[in-house]
């Protein structure tokens, strides 16, 4: 029995590893790499690497420059992950972060799907507001040039979804429509949207909507930044919803036109349930791509995880550790979006049903 | 079909030309109040308006330039100036970054399990951090963790990186490199006219610029990077913008490539591998030969959105500092308060840009794609 273990883990080596030459010296040189990487990085982020310091200079001391100051992260987290947020109420943005992820996990159950997590989402973002402003139930009231870090990049991302959502609906079916005059201008909307970096529709977000408005209006930088992102992720949302409103075969118009549906009932009862069906898996790519994306809010000033962190890196006491707060920040980053992903890749594989 | 009798049936309908007219009604309403809000707060704020300000004297300095530049020049050219450096930088990324992600690409398809799960982790963790997070530690890596040029990395033979970029060396011009392009130029023309051996026209194109490289007695001068002083003389100097720049959008973008051209391979049916087998062509061959050229045609659409994406994230040098199209707009409209021009003329070029590369993509791809019957 062992030995027949041996002999197929030797024989899976010999077909996965060695099967040639030029095979054998491939796995030699990534394992050398490979191994030299490892090294470096425990090294770095574990061995040398030092948990407790006063401050920035004892640090570098205990570490002589060779290890990962973990200490920085110790100190400066909750002003990476809360930014300027009053401490002793930084409860409440860490209340909405806990909101905010219950109701993306909400979502990836199958079971919730329809009015019922819409009225989540929308619960959700009410409570969000309602924690982060303040001004009732015994609250402080918080000015939203002080929600920062986590908290912000979450509430953009989902408000902007939650919001672009219904837009790129109606965005998805007037392209489709039957009117030409609807068609070109949804289509006008979405290709110079689609035509554009995010940045510069951030910057007329934040530059060229306060001019839109009527005198004595004003909007603040948050709100502009916002209604910029859900009108860049609405074009991009819209073509998502609109390769699911294209893979409906002709049949299903024609049926609901036989059971005598009028255009709205036909599309609200028959083709929007299964084009939205069909479309899940690359909607969930786009939340992602959505979520990556929020991070350029920090370009026009806006004070994202980017932003708190590399703030904390300027403090003069703890000058330089960009690679410790960056490695923190790269990491919450990557475990929203690589558990998106992975579910993503489930749905795709048929294997997302509870 | 289905369609098509549906929308004549539509536009026979009264009520169709009334929603749309209502619908374009409702938009030209906005617009136009829209409009006048902007033109009643500019004149409120003294803000001029129009595209005179491009011809007004810019004032301020560009780092890194492809055109001579001078602060005295209009805004403008400071515009055009960040045209180039945005166009540098899609064209070399484009380029470099399809390379990068068709070889990761491979390697997750390879039949080696520890360069496939390489692969994979690379596109895994790359794809799921966000691209600014990455060019911002690029940026930090070469500006502050890098030591100064007298002790720089020497990644590669004659190839430094230090605080003040990444030296490489480069190749001093002869004329005769010149005659080499026009001998292959020839060459190629021939191939085209002759339209039959092919294969005798490609060692043509090969072998006449060699011999000429041969005949003016090989003519191959480097200039190598040597350090002066301070810094490094010599070669050719990416900025820490520029490099970092370049890296993160190639290394980002690549990831995305590789799991494009994966899908394409993967799209490419079994029987064909197994047929390439069967005609006794090895793994490389029949990747070279049968499965790459079917790939290709699954793999452009996608690898189109991709390019796109490239050029658009090139906006993100802003960041970093380097003056590309919208870090120069917005200093422009920083200057001259002129933020509605400056916008609309730097989106409107980005969709000029986005236009063009989807235009020759889509002739590529229709000149790639199958011709059935």
């Amino acid at each position: 029995m062992k030995t027949l273990r041996r002999q197929s883990a030797l024989r899976w080596l010999r077909a996965n590893l060695f099967s040639s030459v030029f095979n054998a010296s491939l796995t030699l040189v990534a394992l050398y790499l490979l191994l030299r990487a490892a090294i470096a990085v425990v090294r770095w982020g574990l061995v040398d690497a030092v948990w407790s310091a006063p401050d920035g200079r004892a640090c570098l001391a205990a570490s002589q420059g060779a290890g990962a100051c973990w200490a920085f992260i110790g100190v400066w987290h909750r002003f990476i992950l809360f930014g300027r947020y009053p401490y002793d109420e930084q409860w409440r943005p860490l209340l909405v972060v806990v909101i905010c992820i219950a109701v993306l996990l909400a979502s990836c159950r199958r079971a919730l799907w329809g009015r019922r997590l819409a009225a989540l989402w929308l619960g959700g973002l009410i409570a969000s507001g309602v924690l982060m402003a303040g001004g009732v139930f015994g609250l402080a009231p918080v000015p939203s040039d002080l929600w920062n870090g986590l908290p912000l990049t979450l509430m953009l991302s989902v408000l902007g979804l939650a919001a672009a959502f219904p837009l790129s609906i109606a965005l998805a079916l007037a392209r489709r429509s039957s009117l030409p005059a609807v068609r070109a201008l949804a289509v006008g909307y979405i290709e110079i949207v689609r035509g554009v970096p995010l940045v510069t529709v951030l910057f007329m977000a934040t530059v060229m909507l306060p001019l839109f408005l009527p005198a004595g209006v004003t909007l603040n930088k948050l709100a502009c930044a916002q209604a910029g992102l859900i009108l860049f992720y609405a074009a991009y949302l819209a073509e998502v919803v609109r390769g699911g409103l294209q893979a409906i075969p002709a049949g299903q118009y024609e049926a609901a036109d036989a059971l005598g549906l009028g255009y709205w009932r036909r599309t609200r009862l028959v083709i929007l349930p299964q084009a939205l069906s069909i479309a899940i898996p690359p909607l969930v790519n786009t939340f992602i791509a959505a979520f990556k994306d929020t991070t350029l809010v920090t370009i026009v000033g806006l004070f994202d995880l980017i932003a708190t962190a590399g703030n904390a890196i300027t403090d003069p006491a703890w000058r330089g550790f960009f690679a410790e707060a960056y490695v923190f920040v790269g990491a919450i980053y990557f475990v929203f979006c690589g558990f998106m992903s992975r579910y993503s890749g489930e749905l795709e594989r048929g294997r997302g049903e509870p | 079909m289905a369609g098509q009798r549906r929308r004549s049936r539509h536009e026979l309908r009264p009520g169709a030309i009334a929603i749309q007219a209502a619908v374009l009604a409702i938009v030209l309403l906005l617009g136009t109040y829209l409009v006048h809000n902007t033109l009643v707060n500019m004149a409120r704020q003294g803000i001029a308006t129009g595209f005179g300000y491009l011809g007004r004297e810019a004032a301020f300095e560009i780092g890194e330039t492809l055109i001579p530049y001078s602060p005295a020049d209009s805004y403008g050219r400071a515009l055009l100036v960040g045209l180039l450096n945005t166009l540098q930088v899609a064209i070399i990324g484009i380029v470099v970054s399809t390379v990068l992600g068709t070889l990761i690409g491979i390697a997750r398809l390879s039949g080696n399990w520890l360069v496939r799960k390489l692969a994979w982790a690379y596109v895994e963790i790359l794809r799921n951090v966000p691209l600014l997070l990455q060019l911002i530690v690029w940026w930090d890596l070469l500006r502050v963790a890098a030591p100064p040029p007298r002790a720089a990395w020497q990644i590669l033979p004659h190839i430094f990186v230090s605080n003040r970029g990444l030296v490489f060396p480069t190749l001093i011009w002869s004329p005769v490199y010149l005659w080499m392009g026009v001998a292959l130029m020839a060459a190629l023309a021939a191939a085209r006219i002759v339209a039959r051996g092919k294969k005798r026209a490609a060692a043509l194109a090969l072998i006449l610029p060699l011999a000429l490289f041969l005949l003016a007695g090989a003519p191959l001068a480097w200039e190598v990077p040597e350090l002066q002083g301070f810094n490094f003389s010599g070669g050719h100097t990416l900025s820490p913008e520029l490099a970092a720049l370049l890296v993160g959008l190639i290394v980002y973008t690549a990831a995305f490539i590789a799991e494009i051209v994966r899908s394409g391979i993967e799209g490419v049916s079994r029987g064909q591998s197994e047929a390439a087998a069967a005609l006794g062509l090895n793994r490389r061959q029949a990747l070279r030969l049968v499965i790459l050229p079917q790939a290709l045609r699954i793999v452009i659409p996608p690898l189109i959105g991709e390019y796109l994406a490239l050029t658009k994230n090139s906006s993100l040098a802003i960041a970093i500092g380097y003056p590309d199209l919208t870090a120069i707009t917005y200093t422009t409209l920083n200057q001259t308060g002129q933020a509605v021009e400056a916008i609309a003329l730097m989106m409107a070029i980005y969709l000029a840009l986005s236009l063009a590369t989807s235009l020759i993509m889509n002739w590529y791809n229709a000149r790639v794609a199958l011709v059935e019957r």
